[in-house]
């Protein structure tokens, strides 16, 4: 019998690729960010089988519950209706398809790079591995931790700023 | 590996004995989630939406349904064998695929979220997740999705508004439940829910709600912020009959609307638990006898005693959530709902500076006073600590400092004080309301005035 835990493996894999593909093939953005759900949910299982239980509940917490349902706001209050399919420009498909072979190409040379020589320690050794990673992220890597909270501080500004309410434009008096 | 190094939980050792091989594990875990967890759901709801036309006809002076069986119990069945025998509509300018899968994406983050609940210290299915409450946090932000796309793709524009006024209740709310989550961890220094259980066996005072003066602010900021996570009125905007018709759901029929009224009733069952366990004590008694004789049964091995406990825990847990869902109902009939604007201005400019502050607070306490007085399974001799017995003061002088045994005991005699009174009230309105309702129902004969012609 194959392994348990293999099974999940490919089962999350399946799931994750699987909507990836399917987030960049839909047209329809709504469906794209449904999508994108079943891939951030496929992510999360894998956490979950390296027993990161913490990064698969941030995972789901962040992504899905955050950003996955900013993403859908922010199509309702921009897009017109629900037949909304959006065809690329030719433009946009000049400039993606570069950006997207430059990524692809140094994501796999990466990973090539690094698959031998990855050390994974054993975190299932760990009785509390959640307790570990709260004290390293408040511990030893302090600096990050604070720095990378300074980076959302710095793109709320940047919200406050972009939603001020702009004086308004003096009418004209004709 | 994941399945291989959990121990068998109590059931699983009565069942199979030693630990059992994995396919066992599945078959069971998946026997237990179709029959158990399922019914168990089900019956939360149904009984859920009984009560809750229940209540809302005793605060209204009427009497809700009292027509289908003993007290109008099996009124739910009657409501469910209509909607699923109702034919299953679908708008035609809807987005078929995606209006068919909201109901069961806003179903099933509420039933997952079930299985990490611990209703006592034996009774949880997966008893070692270390994140527990963080992963109830996430499946209750996941549920909305289900909830925005249910309005979104049923191409009404009542719904679309009921689905966005939910996404952006959720997105704001989301930051002082979290909050006000952390306070209480903070005090218990674990996420893990049935440690935050046993974390609390030890008396009144060790329930977490009482561990410092900043912990019953933030049970409050939780209840408000949980009542609008959970679209509950007041803060049922993205229903608001009066003004959306219904909202999100107002395409959908039959099944798939039953479906949204269980999610809905099942959530209000999981943030009841979960507030339940991080502030009330979980599955302890005011007493801390559960605890108590939990750490002495595991200690002798004595299973007929585990297995009473248990069962003892469970419904003391059960009545603990009942209360809190009761006080849900109790709010929802009571007060009016506010505006849009209204609902954010409460969550970004009150609670969210609210539970800052009370963040800030609990993490001085922390420093400043240390140690919870009792924490009677952390130290349980077969697991390397000293045996604690909450009524003993010699083993209290041994356990914690003075100060916080003193603020603890103040806090919790306060608090029982006040929940008597509430407790009190609610009978007493009952009684009264009894005599108005009867007056209003069977209003006095009217007097025979007929004119002897």
């Amino acid at each position: 019998m194959m392994n348990l835990e293999a099974i999940l493996f490919y089962l999350f894999a399946l799931l994750t690729v699987a909507s990836a593909i399917g987030v960049v093939m839909s047209r329809n953005i709504v469906r794209a960010c449904m999508l994108f759900l079943g891939s951030l949910v496929g992510v999360a299982g894998l956490y979950f089988l390296v027993h990161a239980e913490f990064l698969a509940a941030a995972q789901l917490v962040i992504y899905a519950g955050g950003t996955l349902i900013l993403i859908i706001f922010g199509v309702m209050l921009t897009s017109r209706s629900l037949a909304t399919h959006d065809e690329p420009r030719r433009r946009e498909v000049w400039v993606a398809v570069p950006i997207g072979l430059v990524l692809a190409g140094a994501l796999i040379v990466a990973i090539l790079r690094r698959f031998d020589s990855v050390q994974t320690k054993a975190v299932a050794e760990v009785p509390y591995p959640t307790l570990a990673l709260g004290q390293s992220l408040v511990g030893d890597y302090l600096l990050a931790f604070e720095l990378s909270s300074v980076v959302l501080l710095i793109v709320m500004i940047g919200a406050a700023y972009l939603s001020k309410a702009r004086p308004r434009e003096p009418k004209d008096e004709r | 590996m994941i399945l291989a190094d959990s121990s068998p939980t109590l059931l699983q050792s009565l069942l199979f004995g030693a630990i059992p091989s994995p396919l066992v594990t599945v078959l069971y875990s998946l026997a237990l989630i179709a029959t158990v967890y399922t019914a168990g759901i089900g019956l939360v709801a149904l009984l859920g939406i009984y009560a809750e036309r229940k209540v809302a006809g005793h605060i209204q002076s009427r009497f809700g349904p009292n027509r289908v069986g003993p007290i109008g119990l099996l009124q739910s069945i009657a409501d469910g064998i209509k909607l699923i025998t109702k034919e299953d509509l679908r708008p035609k300018d809807a987005d078929g695929l995606l209006f068919l899968l909201a109901p069961y994406l806003a179903f099933a983050p509420v039933f997952v979220s079930f299985l990490a609940i611990p209703f006592a210290p034996d009774m949880v299915f997966e008893r070692h997740l270390s994140v527990g409450i963080f992963w109830l946090l996430a499946m209750l932000s996941m549920e909305v999705i289900g909830i925005i796309l249910a309005g979104w793709a049923s191409n009404n524009k009542w719904s679309v508004y009921g689905g966005m006024r939910q996404a952006c209740q959720m997105v704001c709310f989301e930051i002082p439940l979290g909050l006000s989550i952390i306070v209480g961890v903070m005090a218990a220094g674990t996420l893990d829910l049935v440690q935050l259980g046993h974390r609390q066996g030890g008396g009144l005072h060790t329930w977490l709600i009482f561990a410092n003066p900043f912990v019953p602010i933030a049970f409050i900021a939780y209840f408000v912020a949980s009542l609008a996570s959970n679209k509950r009125a007041p803060f049922d905007l993205p229903e608001s009959e009066s003004e959306l018709v219904a909202g999100y759901h107002t395409e959908y029929s039959g099944l798939r609307f039953s479906f949204f009224y269980f999610a809905e009733y099942a959530a209000m069952f999981v943030v009841s638990a979960i507030q339940v366990v991080l502030f009330l004590g979980a599955w302890n008694d005011p007493f801390g006898l559960v605890g108590l004789y939990y750490s002495k049964f595991s200690e002798q091995e004595n299973l007929t005693g585990l297995i009473a406990l248990n069962l003892i825990g469970a419904g003391i847990f059960v009545i603990k959530v009942i209360l809190l869902i009761f006080v849900q109902m109790w709010i929802r009939w009571t007060l009016p709902r506010p505006r849009i604007d209204q609902v954010l201005y409460a969550s970004i400019k009150v609670l969210l500076p609210l539970t800052c502050v009370l963040l800030l607070g609990a993490a001085l306490w922390q420093l400043m006073v240390s140690g919870m007085p009792a924490d009677p399974w952390s130290r349980v001799k077969a697991l390397g600590g000293e045996s604690f017995n909450p009524w003993r003061w010699s083993h209290w002088q041994r356990q914690g400092t003075v100060g916080a045994l003193l603020t603890q005991s103040i806090l919790a005699i306060l608090g029982a004080g006040f929940f008597l009174t509430i407790i009190g009230y609610v009978v007493r309105s009952w009684w009264m309301g009894g005599g108005i309702k009867k007056r209003l129902t069977d209003p006095e004969p009217i007097p025979d005035l007929a004119v002897k012609v």
